[in-house]
């Protein structure tokens, strides 16, 4: 089947990952991820940044790939785990903290959803040297679930519980992930909301306003939630 | 007499075919849309979840982490008999609900609203919803399940008669490009309308119109389905893919269900099935045998009756059972 996907670039990429690596890395990459990647999301970071407890695990020499997710995991009758499908979570909620997580983790590539804005790219995620892979048509759980080979290790499992936790996991061509934002602090998602804005004009023509306003409705049609 | 505990591993089997496999009237729609597809990221995102699909049927593990609320429609004959009455038919569903949970296994997303609480098993307060429905002339049960994630992707508004179509098509765009930003709406996916009703009514029926409904299917009044039709177009005219990135893929299929509504308004619900639409149906027949099916049929034309009193008519909609 020949469809439009095919002019993508797709690239592989070890963990942990190097900067000249994530130096090649543009935004609209399709990625695949080889090695140890751990999961960390509102949890973890509350506890490890606002709290101030030590991280659990020494992060930076296990891994530089945090990703958003909560597994759907079950513990299996030899007390390991089962991993069936796996997919992120939207990313833009955990902005307030990345500034910090970076200097504390030494991450240089966050795996969620959704993408962050491209403020937060340029404030957050250039200094730190960091990019931002975002999960594709949220979700293709079963692929990733496919390419999480192993559970290595869970920390903090009593006390956030298993969506919370912080999981290593060993990863074999995990993907498709898409780079939303790069080094030079892009952000594929607003420039594809900027093409969408040219169009909007043009779908309502011609159609009567309602009678009454809405409370709360958004006046300005190019705003975006996130 | 339907036994309580066939019930019980059918609602389990529904909870694994529903999670793993992608029903066939959804794939084909998917698969014509990539064809028609310009925008390459559009194109790539739809491509890797048609290998998502084989992969979670390779596999049999679910095609999405998020495997929503699971939920249950049951549609009753009204001659159909159940061991043990309605009661253990409910708790027969939330024991697979539980079950499936663990065995297959889905994220136990159900949590207590306020306190957070989690059983682990998708099971609570009102959780599994079932939604009631029943049918003449016939002994069997129809179960059908759907697991849909619940953030985005859904919106109701008040409207008024004289905002007519306009005011619908506006409303529908609305939510669309709000929703679709991103993807957040998880497009391209079904889209089910809601007009009429009462506000809570409305928001209903445009759910089941999204979950309940074939790709391909169309009301049975004309002027509602040429509606659909038009609906589905605007849809995918709006220049939004997959992922809120440029393209044209961003509706499956549109359905409308219509319900008489006060005099003076026009309430409408937009809801978006998932990317990943998940539902499977299975027939318990009164001498105990199962089959089943990826069309819920839910719609017959008992469920959308016009008049006081039921006649049977002839059998002319697409959705008659």
């Amino acid at each position: 089947m020949v469809t439009a996907a095919g002019n993508l670039r797709q690239l592989r990429l070890k963990t942990p990952a190097s900067p000249a690596d994530l130096a090649r890395l543009r935004i609209g990459d399709v990625i695949y991820l080889h090695g140890v990647i751990y999961t960390g999301r509102e949890g973890v970071y509350r506890r490890a940044v606002e709290e101030g407890v030590p991280l659990p695990v020494d992060l930076p020499a296990v891994s530089n790939v945090n990703f958003h997710c909560s597994p759907a995991a079950s513990r299996q009758p030899d007390g390991g785990y089962r991993v069936g499908a796996v997919t992120a979570t939207a990313s833009f909620r955990f902005a307030k903290w990345m500034e910090r997580w970076f200097a504390l983790s030494g991450a240089k590539v966050i795996v969620g959803k959704g993408g962050m804005s491209g403020e937060d790219y340029r404030r957050f995620f250039r200094p730190a040297g960091a990019v931002y892979l975002t999960t594709v048509g949220y979700g293709t759980g079963a692929l990733l679930g496919r390419g999480v080979k192993r559970v290595r290790s869970v920390h903090w499992l009593e006390e956030l519980g298993i969506a919370q936790a912080l999981w290593v996991l060993e990863v074999e061509n995990f993907g498709p992930l898409l780079v939303d934002g790069d080094l030079a602090g892009n952000s594929l998602f607003e420039r594809e909301n900027a093409k969408l804005g040219e169009r909007l004009r043009t779908i309502y023509e011609g159609l009567r306003e309602p009678a009454l306003g809405r409370y709360g409705e958004t006046t300005d049609r190019g705003d975006e939630m996130v | 007499m339907i036994p309580r505990e066939r019930i019980e591993t059918t609602a389990r089997e529904l909870m694994a075919r529903a999670a793993i496999d992608i029903p066939e009237d959804y794939l084909a729609g998917v698969r014509a849309m990539i064809d028609r597809e310009k925008g390459e990221l559009s194109a790539f995102v739809l491509e890797a979840m048609l290998e998502n699909w084989r992969a979670a049927s390779t596999d049999r593990r679910p095609m999405c982490a998020d495997t929503g609320l699971p939920r249950y429609y049951v549609k009753i004959g009204n001659e159909a008999r159940i061991e043990g009455g309605m009661v253990a038919l409910e708790e027969a569903l939330r024991r697979a609900t539980a079950a499936a949970t663990h065995d297959i296994p889905l994220r136990p997303n159900r949590v207590h609203p306020l306190w957070r609480t989690d059983h682990d098993n998708n099971v609570g307060i009102f959780a599994p919803e079932i939604d009631w429905s029943f049918e003449p002339g016939a002994d069997w049960i129809d179960i059908t399940t759907v697991h849909k994630g619940g953030l985005f992707g859904t919106d109701w508004r008040m409207l008024f008669p004289g905002d007519g179509i306009d005011g619908i098509k506006r409303f529908y765009l609305d939510t669309l490009i709000a929703f679709g930003r991103r993807g957040l709406a998880c497009q391209p996916a079904i889209v089910g309308v809601g007009i009429g009703g009462s506000k809570d009514a409305c928001m209903v029926l445009g759910k089941q119109a999204a979950c309940l409904r074939i790709v391909g299917d169309r009301h049975p009044d004309p002027k509602v389905a040429a509606l659909e039709r038009e609906l589905t177009e605007l849809g995918n005219r709006i220049g939004m893919g997959a992922m809120g990135f440029s393209g044209s893929s961003m509706v499956v299929d549109c359905h409308i269900e219509v319900a008489y509504t006060h005099t003076g308004g026009m309430p409408m619900s937009v809801h978006c099935f998932c990317l990943s639409s998940r539902r499977a149906t299975a027939r318990l027949h009164a001498d105990g045998s199962v089959t089943f099916r990826t069309d819920p049929a839910w719609f017959t034309p008992y469920l959308r009756r016009e008049t006081v009193a039921w006649s049977p008519q002839p059998e002319t909609s697409a959705s008659s059972v």
